[in-house]
């Protein structure tokens, strides 16, 4: 992949459009992905694994004890 | 339904695309994540009412964009994080399209009327349908449509303002941007 602009004529205006659609589609998920493949931070391994425990303490923990 | 071993590892398994969702939204990675433990706390907490078969992620996606609403609306969100600071939160950069052209889709991204936004990133990030969409966002499938259309329609107008110039030949750009197309 490469961002240099190609220097061309400018395309038609109906495909242009769909051009620029496809272009904003990709840099949303490439944003997007970009975080999704940071994957699963631990704080919230950790979180999940400590929640593994009855209602009572889920409440206890949810209240702010650490 | 109860907190098995396999509901917990399904969860886990959301938080990659919660927290791409909660950054998107917020713009501002320290927020982003303290929303995901927000929504993963009340997920847990409210586990019964989780219908077994149903979509987890919609679910956890609904908590989570309820909460950034409820927060939304208590205080303003950052204007400044709409120049750039996201890139720091992120360890990498994104691996396509160079550092200004991403802070240009980001702060044009930020732009968007909050309904908007949300809408777009559900269905043209997340890949949830229409359907889904919707009933995260508590409103008709058809206002889901229009939302997205017009979130592009804007979008549109914010980057590529003067558009023709930046485009070559359709070949090019086919080969520069891949076939995919949502």
């Amino acid at each position: 992949m490469n961002d240099e602009k190609p220097a061309g004529k400018p395309a038609k205006p109906g495909r242009l459009n769909a051009e620029i659609q496809s272009r904003i589609g990709h840099q949303l998920r490439a944003m997007y992905d970009d975080v999704v493949r940071q994957g699963v931070p631990d704080r919230f391994a950790e979180l999940i694994r400590k929640l593994d425990a009855p209602e009572g303490e889920l409440a206890a923990k949810k209240d702010g004890r650490d | 339904m109860p907190l098995t071993d396999s509901l917990r590892d399904d969860i886990l398994a959301s938080v990659p695309s919660l927290r791409a969702f909660a950054i998107s939204l917020s713009g501002n990675g320290d927020r982003a994540d303290d929303l995901v433990q927000e929504t993963l706390l009340r997920a847990l907490a409210n586990i019964d009412s989780f219908e077994p078969g149903s979509n987890l992620p919609a679910w956890l996606f609904t908590i989570l964009r309820n909460l950034f609403r409820s927060d939304y609306r208590k205080r303003r969100r950052e204007v400044e994080d709409a120049d750039g600071n996201y890139a720091k939160t992120l360890k990498s950069q994104p691996s396509q399209g160079s550092h200004l052209e991403f802070e240009e889709f980001r702060a044009a991204l930020d732009k968007l009327p909050q309904d908007q936004r949300e809408a777009l990133i559900l269905v043209g990030a997340s890949g949830f349908s229409y359907e889904d969409a919707a009933a995260i966002c508590g409103c008709a499938v058809g206002t889901i449509k229009s939302r997205v259309n017009r979130a592009r329609t804007k979008l549109s107008a914010l980057l590529y303002v003067n558009g023709s110039e930046d485009f070559g030949p359709d070949e090019t750009i086919r080969a520069v941007i891949g076939s995919g197309n949502g």
